[in-house]
């Protein structure tokens, strides 16, 4: 967000003439524009213009609207509602419409009161550019003139801002400059000359233009088994979190946000828990990231608007979380969005139309639900961007459905516009199996985009591994049903096998305990060790059963626990007990075989 | 601003609109006086030129469009603070009617108060023994946390809050003061008359302000009533230091309320005709519990809630579940088989719990018991829908041994006197024995070591 002593002369002025909640109505000019940010009050509350007609504007403030007068003045500067880009963003938490709550805190404490005006980067600090380009070169929106190291993990890479095109007219040299210096000076073709610095405003609402959109065939690696191995997703994909209340949404997005591969993590906490937010910037300040050995909040990026913020800035958080991702992508990063949850983004939408006294569709929700979602879904995508570098925005949305029902309008439109789906289940949750991702209705249509990846970077046999699995899950699925009515004694000993083989895919793959050292990050190397060792076990006691030998005696054995256990017991790096492993499924498969008078 | 305006325009149940008002601002307080001199206080909800809708907290009984005098006063509602409201009962907008006077302000607090800045919070990691093994082991209390009762009819969520609050240990160690907020929104004459029983009884009156809105009392006080009540929480706890429980219900009431003043201002409904901002509204309660910077005191909340018809998806225990950190789900059927307290273990859960138990806080077997007990009690359910079908009779031998588990540890571990108070030793220990029952081998949640130091130990004790 802007500050308003930047913004110059008034555009246009007006005067409150109704209040209803967050919703105001001007008087006073008609000169107000769609979308661009309006001061209000004397407390010069931030709004947003969100409808015109020539008696009079409607206004959403993003601040609350408690003891607001009729008569007081509305002012805008002609700017729509933006995010301001620039080094020192990595790292930093935000509200809703980008304003620094570290800084909110120095000022007014714990509370967050109103009228609070600043900029979002700290405006003095000093960062050490390196230039690249130099007199005389063609420049337009995107190049990059420039680099800055703005965290330890993340190098700023410097662009020329929108509507911007022409030659380099002037370069300072290599040296510490602040934000709002000028570092580089542009000729256009009309011969206008324009001062560039580090810091560029983007409207929140229109996505940054790129040059085209590259195919999705690379998996945004995780290091949790259910979606890595079953359900993956590719960078620049979109994937929803649906999931009742206890099932384990924010624990999910916490891991991913923690462990996938992507180098920035935008984290949006929508209308969720204020102590969630305390927990993640507590944690990501302690926590390493693998890939850099740097600090987790040296990639991360937090805005909070929690559930007791203003309703409006809810709807606004996550445009400035994707424009910010946007940025950054720009620069050839690929970044990951937690969007948590995008159910309370579509709640404030309704609550606002509300207001507006539109005509509601399904449940109260605004007929324009589905587009909005659509519009914010598709800025996902790996992107070829205009200048030349390759970056990709992958989107994890929750969906937060009421009464856990998926068949309400948010999820239901979620899932047309993305391609994953971890379905979360209660029942799962109940018996504390976690990730609670139930595995037979979720899906992902990357799978055949993704195959060859895996076939090429793992092994071949990664993707034969998870067909197996789930052929064995899904006969589980069809087992249990018979299990449910009659019992598993009765089952022939084929049948039997395979729910425990199930049994055993389930607590010691898919179930991933997160606060265990080893279990909470496991590279896809071990992953596919885990799973063919598990086929293994299987492959080894159906050849009991052809000897007709009951597998009771296997069970008996011990085995399984120790194929359980592997996930703990295995390191995540020295794989050779899993040699070891196999070896002892060996021999006490040769062992029951010599006890039932077989030799081998 | 000591201008009256005489007359209304409209009288719709609890709302009134006025014409002709200037200077009005949102959401202010109006003073209504009607011909008999009876005042009253009402709010300004929203404003359109010089009409504004007002809000009467005490209802508008007897008024008519003429016979009404309105005075702006210029300032949202706000209530007296002091340390002297410990001991005292209020109504719904804090002001005494328990006949002792007045109370002498130190300051005014504004009824809404303004969001925590997440990242001046102070994440809870504290927990708080309460005595109770199925709360202390598997859905702990965590100092500063939002932890709702769902309840139903007819169950005894107002016993247990009562030996929630004799039991807890909240402030021990710390050397600071503990007290108890109790906001009664729509309760009945008697449920408060209880509360103030066992206040009494435990010796704890003199540490409870009560914040009172009966079933009878005027539903637009009612949404107040628990901003007034959180509004005297947070002085006690962010300006004095101490540490605060708040006890608030009904919440089904509650958001009743704000159902029939959101139908009367004619409002697009969205679900079971609960208005769209019911979430915003809830979580603008809820979100006021924790811990903060520069302050040693805390809010804890405990929402008791009356689950309607049963339904945990019904909007008010839906929205409530997402906002509160976990929740305490109490059980018909445990009710009926006298299990008290009758806590369902699984739907229960404590999302702070992680990070207060363990080593260091409690012991270091209690997050894989607590992982074992669920998992286990899991299959419980499972055994049992079994033989509702073929009979115990015909169910494996390990199955048997889940129902013989299920039954113990419904009796034994969740079933406890109403004054009994166990210690988290106690109760960790008895879990453990009961885990006995079952063989090793199904033990999938533990690691060998675990099983080693605890598991075998306890059984050599039996």
């Amino acid at each position: 967000m802007a500050i308003v002593k930047q913004m110059g002369k008034a555009q246009a002025e007006g005067y409150i003439y109704g209040i209803n909640g967050p919703v105001i109505k001007a008087k006073g000019s008609n000169e107000f524009r769609m979308l661009e940010v309006v001061y209000v009050g004397k407390e010069k509350l931030i709004g947003e213009v969100i409808s015109v007609d020539d008696t009079e504007t409607t206004i959403q403030v993003y601040e609350d609207t408690t003891g607001l007068t009729v008569g007081e003045p509305i002012v805008s500067y002609g700017s729509l509602m933006s995010v301001t880009l620039a080094p020192g963003i990595i790292g930093n938490i935000f509200d809703g419409i980008e304003r620094p709550l570290n800084v909110i805190k120095e000022q007014t404490g714990v509370l967050i009161t109103r009228g609070i005006q600043l900029s979002s980067v700290d405006l003095e600090k000093k960062w050490d550019a390196e230039f690249i380009v130099s007199v005389g070169d063609k420049v337009s929106f995107g190049t990059i003139i420039a680099t800055v190291r703005e965290t330890e993990s993340i190098v700023n890479k410097v662009m020329i801002p929108f509507g911007v095109e022409g030659i380099v007219k002037s370069v300072l040299k290599n040296g510490q400059y602040n934000v709002a210096e000028t570092i580089v000076t542009v000729e256009t073709a009309s011969g206008e000359e324009i001062a560039v610095n580090m810091m560029q405003e983007f409207p929140i609402r229109t996505p940054r233009p790129v040059m085209y959109r590259e195919r999705m065939v690379r998996p945004l690696i995780t290091g949790q088994r259910i979606i890595d191995a079953l359900l993956p997703i590719s960078k620049g994909g979109a994937a929803a979190i649906p999931g009742g209340f206890g099932t384990g949404k924010t624990m999910t997005q916490h891991q991913l946000a923690k462990w996938c591969d992507a180098d920035i993590i935008v984290y949006i906490g929508c209308g969720e828990r204020g102590n969630e937010m305390t927990q993640v910037l507590e944690e990501f300040s302690k926590l390493v990231d693998p890939k850099t050995g740097n600090l987790l909040l040296n990639r991360t990026v937090l805005i909070a608007n929690t559930s007791n913020m203003p309703v409006a800035a809810r709807e606004a958080s996550i445009y400035t979380g994707v424009a910010i991702a946007e940025y950054y992508r720009d620069m050839g990063y690929h970044v990951a969005i937690m969007a948590d949850s995008t159910s309370r983004w579509a709640e404030a939408l309704r609550e606002i139309s509300g207001r507006l006294e539109e005509m509601p569709a399904e449940e109260g929700f605004p007929a324009y639900l589905a587009s909005r979602l659509a519009a914010f879904y598709e800025r996902a995508g790996y992107m070829h961007n205009l200048n030349g570098t390759e970056g990709s925005i992958t989107i994890i949305g929750a969906v937060s459905p009421q009464g856990g029902d998926f068949s309400e309008p948010v999820t239901q439109s979620t899932k047309r516009f993305t391609r994953c789906f971890f379905s979360l289940d209660k029942n799962l949750a109940y018996a504390r199996h976690y990730p609670a991702i139930n595995w037979l209705d979720s899906y992902s249509e990357y799978i055949d985009e993704l195959t060859p990846w895996f076939n090429e970077n793992v092994s071949p046999d990664f993707m034969l591994e998870r067909t197996k699995f789930m052929d064995i899950l899904q006969e589980e699925n069809s087992l249990m049903e018979i299990v449910k009515l009659i019992g598993s004694d009765i089952l022939p000993d084929d049948q039997k096998l395979v729910l425990e083989i199930a049994r055993i895919i389930r607590l010691g793959f898919l179930q991933q305990n997160a606060f265990h050292d080893v279990d909470t990050y496991v590279p896809l190397k071990k992953q596919m060790l885990m799973m063919k060792t598990i086929s293994y076990l299987y492959e080894k006691a159906k050849e009991l059963l052809k000897l007709n030998i009951t597998i009771g005696q296997l069970r008996e054995s011990g085995i399984y626990d120790d194929v359980i256990k592997m996930k703990y017991n295995i390191d995540n790096e020295d794989f050779e007990p899993f040699e070891k492993l196999n070896a002892k499924i060996e021999n006490e498969v040769n062992r029951i075989k010599t006890d039932n008078g077989y030799t081998n | 601003m000591s201008v009256e305006y005489i007359g209304l325009n409209k009288i719709e149940g609890p709302l009134v609109a006025i014409e002709g008002v200037e200077g009005a601002s949102f959401d202010e307080i109006v003073e209504i006086t009607n011909s008999e001199g009876e005042k009253r206080l009402g709010r300004i909800i929203e404003i359109y030129g010089d009409k504004s809708i007002v809000q009467v907290f005490e209802g508008t009984e007897n008024y008519s469009l003429t016979n009404t005098t309105i005075r702006l006063t210029g300032k949202p509602l706000e209530i007296p603070m002091s340390r002297e409201i410990l001991g005292r009962v209020l109504d719904g907008v804090g002001r005494p009617i328990d006949g002792l006077g007045d109370i002498f302000p130190d300051e005014m607090r504004e009824v809404n108060g303004s969001p925590i800045n997440p990242v001046a919070r102070v994440y809870p990691n504290n927990y708080i023994q309460t005595g109770i093994s199925s709360i202390d082991c598997l859905a702990t209390l965590i100092r500063g946390q939002k932890l709702p009762i769902f309840s139903g009819n007819g169950m005894p969520h107002d016993i247990l809050a009562v030996q929630i609050v004799k039991q807890a240990k909240i402030a021990e160690d710390s050397g600071q003061e503990f007290a108890v907020v109790f906001a009664a929104m729509g309760v009945k004459h008697d449920v408060e008359a209880y509360f103030r029983d066992a206040f009494e009884q435990s010796g704890v009156l003199h540490k409870v302000v009560m914040f009172v809105n009966l079933l009878d009392d005027p539903i637009v006080e009612r949404i107040v009533t628990p901003r007034a009540a959180l509004t005297a929480a947070e002085y006690l706890a962010f300006k004095c230091n101490m540490h605060i429980l708040v006890i608030m219900t009904d919440m089904t009431s509650y958001a009743e309320a704000v159902r029939e003043i959101s139908s009367s201002k004619g409002e697009i409904p969205s679900r079971k005709g609960y208005p769209g901002y019911l979430y915003s509204d809830l979580a603008s309660l809820y979100e006021r519990a924790g811990l903060v910077e520069g302050s040693s005191g805390s809010i804890t909340q405990i929402p008791i809630l009356t689950v309607p018809n049963d339904d945990i998806t019904h909007p008010i225990p839906d929205l409530t579940g997402y906002i509160t950190e976990g929740q305490i789900v109490l059980d018909k059927s445990l009710h009926l088989r006298s299990v008290y307290p009758p806590i369902a273990i699984l739907p229960s859960l404590s999302r702070l719990m992680k990070d207060g138990i363990g080593e260091g806080f409690t012991r270091k077997d209690h997050v894989p018991l607590a992982n074992q007990l669920f998992a286990s009690y899991a299959k419980v359910m499972d055994a049992r829908a079994l033989a509702s079908v073929i009979g115990e009779e015909e169910l494996s031998p390990v199955d048997k041994q889940y129902m013989e588990f299920g039954r113990e540890f419904e009796k034994r571990f969740i079933g406890q006197g109403k004054n009994e108070n166990r210690s988290i030793f106690q109760t960790l220990n008895l879990g453990w024995q009961l885990l006995g029952l079952l063989p090793v081998d199904e033990l999938d949640r533990l690691e060998q070591s675990v099983i080693d130091e605890f598991y075998s130990k306890t059984q050599v004790i039996l």
